[in-house]
């Protein structure tokens, strides 16, 4: 049977931890890689590097980590902000990145989703969805960090997206997200339930159960959280346990 | 010193394969592994691994079409004889039909056809993606250290349909069986990475640096 992912996301700019990993035996707590290294050593299921800055100078640090992490870590990554063209996909993944995500570029032309899928196959294509609730079941798209209102509504771009050939749908919730009051469940629910391919929830985690309910309520395929990890409050381990004890299919290690 | 050969069709992360492989040969303290578009280097290999992501004719392509390294693989799996591993795609070009987009063949080691997972539960999702535990239904060298209930990571829309169930040594549940290893003599392939798969895969991946059929 197939197990529910918990993915621990770090926020990196200037090749550092943006919120700061807070774990007993780490030395270097800004150092993503070492912050990895501890993930995989937890039990992560999968890691996701968010290059928050972006800029084209610090690409090149981007890529350095990238290789230094799939160098120790042997779970999969994904990797993304930032990201416009195939070929920034194919530098990622030459780099060692196993899946990449797309946010604004494919807000702005959904056919690089495509074009992207065509080269590497859908299953390394992530569309990033940064929403915002604008009316009760209403979710409009907003881009550059949650800054720029696009009048597209989320639930049929999530559809659009997947059409184009994204392999996975990852939900950022712009209303939640570092709230700590939990995934917005209904528009998690919507996008789910509009596309057939994989979707994560992301932004507001403060609980466990907020992870249950993720997945029992909002039907997401895996769970994308930060600062309940990284600032100790809850181990992978803990996660995981909480989980399957509430009837979730998870990998125990 | 044996070599292993990784090759490179240009098709999918082959860094993450590289590193797996290589942290293992590091372990047994033993062998070189190399990526390679080279068909030379494929021919003198001891062992072959044939990675690879992305659709099937496309991947059948670029393997076909690259200077002799079709010819060079023929030459060292069927006529040497030399071990050698599919990965994710790499694996299903071992079928005899390719049935993504269009009806294209394989290398014909092991008979059968890839086709769409089609789940039985329609709230399943397509690409099959994430850790899924293994049914082992063979023993084999490769899975040495590896029981039933053991997770691996895979992210896949079309499975192998294998035609000779004996040959089909470890499937998954996705809404059905869905082939996870299969194998025949010098011959294995997988659908799952092993390089993503931590432990389990590393160890699988050492099981078949050591492998000698």
């Amino acid at each position: 049977m197939l197990k529910t992912r918990i993915i621990p996301c770090l926020d990196v700019a200037d090749g550092r931890v943006v919120k700061g990993v807070n774990f007993v035996d780490l030395v270097d707590a800004g150092d993503p890689v070492a912050a990895a290294q501890a993930y995989d050593a937890a039990g992560a299921d999968e890691l996701c590097f968010l290059d928050i800055h972006a800029t084209h100078e610090n690409r090149g640090t981007m890529f350095d980590l990238v290789r230094r992490t799939a160098e120790q870590c042997f779970i999969p990554l994904t990797v993304g902000g930032g990201v416009r063209s195939v070929a920034d996909v194919r530098a990622l993944l030459l780099a060692g990145a196993d899946k990449v995500s797309f946010n604004s570029a494919a807000v702005a032309d959904p056919d690089v989703l495509s074009r992207a899928a065509d080269q590497f196959g859908s299953q390394c294509i992530v569309c990033a969805i940064d929403a915002k609730t604008v009316s009760p079941g209403k979710w409009e798209i907003f881009t550059h960090g949650g800054r720029k209102p696009t009048g597209i509504d989320a639930v049929e771009f999530a559809h659009t997206a997947a059409t184009k050939g994204a392999g996975e749908i990852l939900v950022t919730s712009m209303d939640r997200d570092g709230t700590r009051a939990g995934f917005n469940l209904p528009l998690t629910r919507a996008i789910s339930d509009a596309v057939p391919i994989p979707v994560i929830a992301s932004g507001g985690v403060g609980t466990l159960d907020h992870l249950v309910d993720g997945v029992t309520e909002g039907g997401a395929s895996a769970v994308l959280a930060a600062s309940i990890f990284h600032f100790g409050d809850f181990t992978i381990a803990q996660a995981k346990a909480h989980m399957a004890a509430a009837g979730i299919p998870m990998r125990l290690t | 010193m044996s070599l292993t050969a990784l090759i490179d069709y240009e098709s999918g992360n082959l860094h993450s394969a590289e590193k797996a492989f290589q942290k293992m040969a590091a372990d047994l303290g033993e062998g070189t592994v190399v990526v390679t578009s080279d068909a030379d280097v494929v021919a003198r290999a001891d062992r072959v691994v044939l990675p690879g992501d992305g659709a099937f004719p496309a991947c059948a392509a670029a393997l076909r079409g690259t200077g002799g390294l079709y010819e060079a693989l023929v030459e060292a799996v069927e006529v040497k004889g030399r071990p050698f591993l599919g990965i994710c795609v790499g694996m299903q070009l071992m079928a005899t039909w390719g049935r993504e987009y269009s009806d294209t063949p394989g290398l014909d080691w092991v008979g059968g056809q890839v086709v769409p997972i089609a789940p039985s539960d329609p709230k399943l999702k397509v690409p099959h993606m994430g850790w899924n535990d293994l049914v082992l239904g063979a023993a084999h060298p490769v899975f040495d250290g590896i029981a039933s209930g053991d997770h691996t990571y895979f992210v896949h829309s079309y499975h192998f349909e294998v035609a000779d169930p004996a040959l089909r040594l470890a499937h998954v549940d996705y809404g059905g069986d869905v082939t996870a290893v299969i194998g025949t003599g010098t011959m294995l392939g997988m659908q799952f990475h092993p390089e993503k798969s931590q432990d389990v895969g590393l160890r699988m991946i050492r099981n078949f640096l050591t492998w000698t059929p």
